[in-house]
């Protein structure tokens, strides 16, 4: 503590455990490298030594969602890429916060009409603090929206905080996105870690069908 | 003892997951690896996790609106793609812009190649550990998007020229900004190569590694610097010369044994060309004359003589309602893009939106060669392969 040692008498700081830990944990926000797309660029631009995200204390992009506080997500989510993403986001601890970096994660963008393999939004299966609009947006939105996410963390209690926040956004989403049949379908294939409930009775049914099968032959022999 | 490839049966291999979301992959590339300890046995690459269907959208998009499709292929050089598709649409129409759009385009293609090498050599420097190097050569990308910003209103997907010329002149102080871009530009990539070229760990990472012969190459369809690493003098900006590369002199660098150290000198070398098209073509340019075709049938007319006159009007808003419309007929342009031959395909069919777009984008082909390469590397060296090879995933997949 160099400077500031010496210089004051003995005193106690008061204060409340909201306070103090939100702001430990807004000042050291540590984001998952994860670059799917064209955003993934300017997202790197942002890392780097002109924009410098160090400054906010979110600079130390992780390898691995299991040491991440913040998911970027940077650049298109396709269908074929989304039980991936909810995958990395379930992998990362508590208290956790997802960015959605750019049109694409917003709402499908410029794929937004024909993209035929283009989620549209992916706040349709993780669900989003900050969006930060924009194809791709400038390094200085993204680090914009960064400073709202550390105003929001730094509102948020420790106590109150809601243990499953995947509760709010992306199922309320889903009432207002007209979305073909299959399309639910899929989407609750993904919120049952890729199997429907009809599926998994169908696999156990399956089961006892080969297990009967195999006593039947059991008993022939 | 030491583990070689045959000292352990098939069933005692071990699989392992490589990616969609690793680090190292720039973008989304899924690689199945099958490990015999450390060495690889065999993979195999999965494609499409960032398939956009950029063909089929071709179909319900003007051409002036796919240029808007070709920005978020290869995102590290988006003017390239640009200018590639411009070409191939003005070639289908047979329309040539005045020579000062020509100019223009050329030096925006080198300093969309100068970007794309930067990113591609600092993020491979980057991953075999070599931090310095990413960070000067994002410097020096910096200073570039700012010329791109100062000239098209934006950063990295600029969207830029269009069928038939450019939308506007060139800001006043376009030639300054990019001579003072290049008298750092030139120091910066000396003293990169400086760190590099005889730095142990970096050799020992990247010598040898990820070598591919010359025939190989070719036979899988290699273009750009990875061809160019392994020998080969193929450049199509001197065999088919298109835009105004007939007029400038510069070389073709080549390397010797197609691995990582020479791809990564071969696009050093290159940047260091591009700067140097650059300076001519800085030198040679017209600074007066119009930058696009005298027809309103392909270039929107003046705002103001929209409000005013009555033709102008007209036209204006037929090429917004229909777009530009080349005769039926088909066309490949390709141009020599970061990675290699970009080639665009178009069908048109009369109307204003093409009737099959297709893309000829220089990844695919490389990447069709990974396995071949990684087979028996180390699993570290599947990063630094992957890092040289320059696989943008959005060009993979498109």
């Amino acid at each position: 503590m160099g400077l500031l040692e010496y210089k004051f008498e003995e005193n106690i700081i008061l204060t409340n455990v909201d306070k103090v830990l939100n702001w430990a944990r807004k000042s050291s926000l540590w984001p998952m490298t994860f670059g799917l797309a064209c955003c993934a660029i300017e997202m790197m631009a942002t890392g780097a030594s002109r924009f410098d995200l160090d400054r906010f204390g979110a600079g130390a992009f992780r390898a691995t969602p299991r040491q991440a506080d913040l998911m970027i997500v940077a650049g298109t989510v396709t269908l074929k890429m989304a039980p991936c993403v909810r995958r990395l986001y379930d992998q990362m601890p508590e208290p956790r916060y997802v960015i959605a970096m750019g049109a694409c994660t917003i709402g499908g963008g410029p794929y937004a009409l024909h993209g035929y393999h283009v989620l549209k939004g992916v706040d349709l299966i993780v669900p989003v603090d900050v969006y930060v609009p924009g194809c791709p947006p400038r390094p200085e939105a993204l680090i914009d929206g960064l400073r709202l996410l550390q105003q929001k963390v730094q509102k948020q209690g420790v106590m109150t905080r809601p243990s499953k926040p995947a509760a709010n956004k992306a199922e309320h989403m889903t009432e207002y996105v007209r979305m073909p049949e299959s399309r639910k379908k899929w989407e609750e294939k993904i919120s049952h870690g890729g199997l429907t409930p009809q599926d998994e009775e169908a696999l156990v049914e399956e089961q006892k069908a080969k297990e009967k099968a195999a006593a039947v032959a059991a008993a022939k022999a | 003892m030491q583990i070689t490839d045959d000292t352990l049966e098939d069933s005692q291999l071990m699989t392992i997951n490589f990616g969609p979301t690793h680090p190292a992959t720039h973008g989304t590339l899924h690689l199945i690896a099958r490990l015999d300890g450390e060495r690889i046995r065999d993979a195999e690459p999965i494609i499409g996790y960032l398939h956009r269907g950029k063909e089929k959208m071709g179909e319900h998009l003007k051409y002036n609106q796919y240029l808007t499709m070709t920005d978020r292929m290869n995102y590290l050089s988006p003017a390239l793609n640009n200018v590639g598709w411009c070409l191939a649409v003005e070639k289908l129409m047979g329309i040539t812009p005045p020579p000062r759009a020509r100019w223009v385009e050329t030096i925006a293609c080198e300093m969309a190649r100068i970007m794309d090498h930067m990113v591609c050599n600092g993020i491979n420097a980057f991953d075999v550990g070599a931090g310095t190097v990413f960070f000067y050569m994002f410097q020096q990308r910096e200073v570039l998007t700012d010329i791109f910003e100062k000239m098209t209103g934006a950063r990295l997907t600029i969207t830029w020229p269009r069928v038939g010329g450019l939308p506007y002149d060139l800001p006043a102080d376009f030639k300054d900004d990019v001579r003072k871009f290049l008298k750092g530009f030139y120091p910066i990539v000396d003293e990169c190569e400086k760190l590099l070229k005889n730095n142990r760990i970096f050799l020992d990472r990247t010598v040898g590694v990820g070598a591919i012969s010359k025939e190989r190459a070719i036979s899988y369809g290699y273009t750009g610097p990875c061809l160019r690493a392994c020998g080969v003098s193929y450049d199509l900006r001197k065999r088919e010369p298109y835009l105004c590369y007939d007029q400038v002199d510069f070389d073709v660098p080549t390397g010797e044994h197609g691995d990582c150290y020479d791809r990564f000198f071969v696009r050093m070398e290159e940047a260091r060309q591009s700067a140097r098209i650059i300076e001519q073509c800085l030198e040679k340019m017209p600074d007066e004359g119009p930058v696009a075709v005298d027809d309103y049938r392909v270039i929107l007319p003046p705002k103001e003589k929209v409000y005013k006159e009555m033709e102008a009007m007209i036209f204006h808003f037929k090429l917004v309602i229909d777009g530009v419309k080349p005769p039926p007929g088909e066309v490949y342009q390709g141009l020599e893009a970061g990675n290699g031959e970009l080639g665009f395909y178009i069908v048109s069919d009369g109307s204003g939106k093409p009737y099959r777009v297709k893309v000829r984008s220089p990844c695919y082909y490389i990447y069709s060669s990974y396995t071949e390469i990684i087979r028996g590397l180390m699993i570290s060296d599947v990063v630094a392969v992957l890092g040289s090879l320059n696989i943008i995933a959005g060009e993979l997949d498109r």
